[in-house]
């Protein structure tokens, strides 16, 4: 058990030293990151500007908050849908990979996991720099919201690739799965809160976003660090992104035999 | 007609990651070094040299995809980079390991698109196309895709696909890689064929030595990018020696088969049982050495090695090295 | 030999190996229904949850900028359609990093038409269609609900509009080739130009700080595609130097984002061919 860890956790690093030789993505990450942040920035504070200085719960404080962490967040989180799996499933690549004594899911999440860590540094930080030269960032001065932070943030990470694996194991069934991970970048970053946050929302679409695991990929640890949900709600946030990352998880694992089971019958 | 030309033609990278500080130059690694060629109407030229010799970066630079860093290239008295698009018309080019073909659909809409993109006239585009799918005997795959082909059957198309437009030169980058022996020669037949019927000018790069000699009129030698040998295939092996290198499978293990008149003994495998000897193609044959090797012992099995491009540019740089 | 008159017909003509190209990829597309089907519901799906994102913030309040939810849909619309029409014709271009990783790139050498005219018509999206269809749907909408008073000026800065705004989009996409030659394992950086053009777009110009309005009003001038001509059509005030009189710059615009695409894809195709060493 112990050395299985060791493999996994070296599997991380392997993600994050693949990431580490292309510098100039990450600075490509931050001025995009930066980019949207700011035109986000300025269309969020004039809404609430404009509803009177409080909108759904968000001050001018609050919201500038949200737009800057949720854009920190997204180097980590990569909402946009790519899988190395789904190119595997492609190549045939795959069928070697069944064959290795390591579980392919824990190999390519935890390599995932490795290339979105890689971006706490260069584009997480930068991009709260630039949010707090711009319009500021208004981050809380306790220290309870960053230690759950980092939490809801891990969580997160591990999600979204648990989530994206298990879309790109689709790739066994499915033979353009373009068109899908369009679908989960857009779909899945509204529902995650990237453009708006989710209490401008009428209720029921608050719902529909809640029966999914986009919110604990974004909007979870964006209120946890903003302070805007503190103590016991916190906790619980952890809590409900930790049971979805199992449910995640074993749906990819299901999707993994499924597929290994359709490539021994059908030979790839 | 002279149909290439370079004079002191010259390309260097920047090699990357060997910037010692930001702006610091990086160190240059040069591709193609000073090289002057000229090669006529109805040439067959065997470009050779080993891996990063220079060979692909020249054929780009040929054909106008990279500019050269000094020096000049004529291609079809053209310059490659500014005239571009007329040069398409008068070259074709077999990248070996890329495919001009579309992969999705079958191979005959990819010879009716190439045919559209070159503005042949209808009438000429079906009798050339059928000329070429019959002589390449390509038939039964036209309607095949063309990821479903054979690397054999791929390679037909790309040659056919390259010569649509009945070009005055034709480059071919490593056209017979990974092809079985069959095909190679097939292959080299069609190519034959074509430059005894339409005068085309042959350019071909190639690790086959075999290529080389069945295909080629002249071989050009590149090492690190300068040109280390031009002349005829037989000049370069009275140059470097011509050795090739009998394999011999005996019925039971065997001492070192050393000593036979004009081979030397290479190495045994299996202690003695399958031995390598090499013999200088120019001093004895093939079948003499075989004798020889029968006479002293029960020959189960044989094969011949002939030399390799990597072998040929070794000598020739020992050779140069031993000439000061 | 290939210039010798031609005794077995006249040759065709040129633009008619791209449309032979294109519609070999229509063919092909077509052949496989349900996916394109598929394909195209989720595109819509993707206009629709773009639509629902603008919709929801100024829904939420009242006028933002001088827009209130009537008038941004009319600015939304506008700026859809262009997006997905120019998205349409020359967003295969975002395919160049896979090209230029793979070393395919080199093949459209070897053909005799221009580089940049092969990439934009050797694929198609018509999915995207479906996307356009749902800003069509919106901009019957904003037209019905806005009240506006017709006059020849607005209804010829809509059709003005609709026609310029794909041009525009269009040329982002180039732009974001030219700069992909250099930023080929980074393609977020020239993405972030035509989709975050886009995201702009939908904000009216009045929000933006003065860097942005710079940037967005005349380097990447998405705010022509659906602010200005929107301040025109509604007769609402503008911001500064972004106000109605400025829309009529409209070709202007497209010209001068045209120049900046074609310059940097030179630069972006010298750098690739090693021009300068």
């Amino acid at each position: 058990m112990r050395s299985t860890l060791a493999v996994y956790l070296r599997l991380v690093r392997v993600g994050l030293r693949t990431q580490s030789a292309y510098p100039l993505a990450a600075v490509a990450g931050v001025a995009a990151n930066a980019m949207f942040g700011l035109i986000k920035a300025s269309i969020l504070l004039a809404a609430v500007a404009s509803a009177g200085g409080a909108l759904r719960g968000y001050d001018a404080a609050t919201m500038a908050a949200y737009v800057w962490v949720s854009q920190a967040l997204i180097g980590l989180v990569q909402p946009w849908g790519g899988s190395q799996i789904a190119a595997s499933t492609r190549s045939g690549q795959v069928a070697v990979e069944l064959v290795r004594p390591l579980d392919v899911q824990g190999a390519h999440i935890a390599d995932d996991v490795g290339r979105g860590l890689f971006g706490i540094v260069p584009r997480t930080l930068p991009t709260l720099a630039v949010g707090a030269l711009t319009t500021g960032l208004f981050l809380p001065h306790a220290l309870a919201p960053y230690v759950l932070g980092v939490g809801s943030a891990l969580l997160a990470v591990v999600l979204s690739s648990a989530c994206r694996y298990a879309l790109g194991v689709l790739g066994f069934w499915v033979v353009d799965a373009r068109g899908l991970q369009t679908l989960y970048m857009v779909v899945g970053s509204f529902l995650a809160g990237l453009f708006v946050p989710l209490p401008l929302m009428p209720h029921w679409l608050q719902a529909l976003a809640a029966a999914t695991p986009f919110p604990s990929l974004l909007m979870a640890p964006v209120d946890v660090i903003s302070g805007r949900v503190t103590g016991p709600a916190a906790y619980a946030v952890l809590a409900h992104q930790g049971l979805w990352l199992i449910a995640a998880w074993a749906l990819g694992a299901v999707l993994t035999r499924a597929g290994a089971r359709r490539l021994e019958i059908q030979g790839g | 007609m002279t149909v290439i030309r370079t004079e002191e033609l010259t390309r260097s990278f920047a090699r990357k990651g060997t910037r010692r500080h930001p702006l610091a130059r990086p160190e240059q690694l040069t591709a193609v070094d000073g090289l002057t060629l000229t090669v006529e109407a109805g040439e067959s030229v065997g470009y050779i040299g080993a891996n990063g010799a220079g060979k692909s970066t020249t054929i780009k630079m040929l054909v106008g995809i990279l500019i050269p860093t000094s020096g000049t290239v004529r291609t079809c008295g053209l310059e490659p980079v500014r005239r571009r698009r007329t040069l398409a018309g008068r070259v074709g080019v077999v990248f070996g390991q890329r495919s001009a073909l579309w992969w999705d659909l079958p191979l005959r809409d990819s010879f009716e698109l190439l045919t559209a993109i070159h503005r042949i006239p209808a009438a000429e585009a079906s009798a050339r196309t059928a000329d070429l799918v019959e002589r390449l005997e390509m038939g039964p795959t036209l309607g095949t895709p063309v990821r479903q082909l054979s690397l054999g059957q791929r390679m037909r198309g790309e040659v056919a696909a390259a010569l649509l437009h009945r070009p005055e030169l034709v480059i071919l980058d490593e056209p017979t890689i990974g092809l079985d022996v069959l095909s190679k020669q097939r292959l080299r037949e069609f190519l034959i064929e074509q430059r005894l019927e339409h005068g085309t000018t042959l350019l071909l790069t190639t690790h086959d030595m075999g290529d080389v000699a069945r295909l080629c009129s002249r071989v050009v030698l590149v090492d690190h990018g300068e040109m280390a040998y031009d002349g005829t295939l037989d000049g370069l092996a009275a140059q470097v020696g011509a050795e090739r290198v009998l394999v011999v499978d005996l019925a039971e293990p065997h001492p070192d088969l050393a000593g036979l008149p004009g081979s030397r003994h290479l190495g045994s495998e299996g202690e003695g049982l399958r031995q390598r000897l090499a013999f200088d193609a120019t001093a004895t044959t093939a079948a003499a050495l075989l004798a020889q090797v029968s006479a002293r012992v029960a020959v189960v099995d044989l094969a011949i090695e002939e030399p390799d491009v990597e072998d040929v540019v070794r000598r020739v740089y020992l050779a140069q090295q031993r000439d000061g | 030999m290939a210039s010798a008159p031609d005794p077995a017909g006249p040759r065709p003509a040129a633009w008619a190996a791209y449309r032979a190209v294109l519609g070999s990829r229509v063919r092909a597309r077509a052949s496989y229904r349900i996916p394109f089907i598929t394909d195209s519901l989720g595109a819509g799906l993707v206009g629709i949850v773009e639509f629902v994102e603008t919709f929801l913030v100024f829904s939420a309040t009242g006028a933002i900028g001088g827009f209130d939810v009537h008038a941004i849909l009319l600015v939304f619309a506008l700026a859809e359609i262009g997006f997905c029409l120019g998205d349409l014709a020359f967003g295969h271009l975002d395919s160049l990093p896979e090209y230029l990783r793979a070393g395919t790139l080199d093949i459209f050498y070897l053909r005799p038409q221009p580089l940049l005219a092969q990439l934009v018509t050797s694929d198609i999206s018509l999915r995207r269609l479906a996307r356009a269809a749902v800003g069509v749907v919106i901009l019957g909408v904003a037209l019905w609900t806005n009240a506006i008073m017709w006059t020849i000026p607005r209804a010829a800065m809509l059709v003005l509009a609709l026609v310029c705004s794909p041009l525009i989009y269009a040329a982002l996409f180039v732009c974001a080739a030219g700069v992909q030659f250099f930023t080929v394992n980074a393609p977020e950086m020239p993405n972030a130009f035509t989709y975050g053009g886009r995201y702009a777009a939908v904000t009216p110009a009045s929000v933006w700080p003065g860097p942005l309005r710079i940037f967005f009003g005349f380097v990447a001038p998405v705010a022509f595609t659906g602010y200005l001509p929107a301040l025109v059509i509604l007769d609402l005030p503008g911001v500064g130097v972004l106000a109605q009189p400025l829309a009529w710059g409209l070709p202007l615009a497209v010209v001068s984002v045209w120049g900046i695409a074609l310059l940097l894809w030179r630069t972006g195709v010298r750098h690739y061919q090693g021009g300068g060493g």
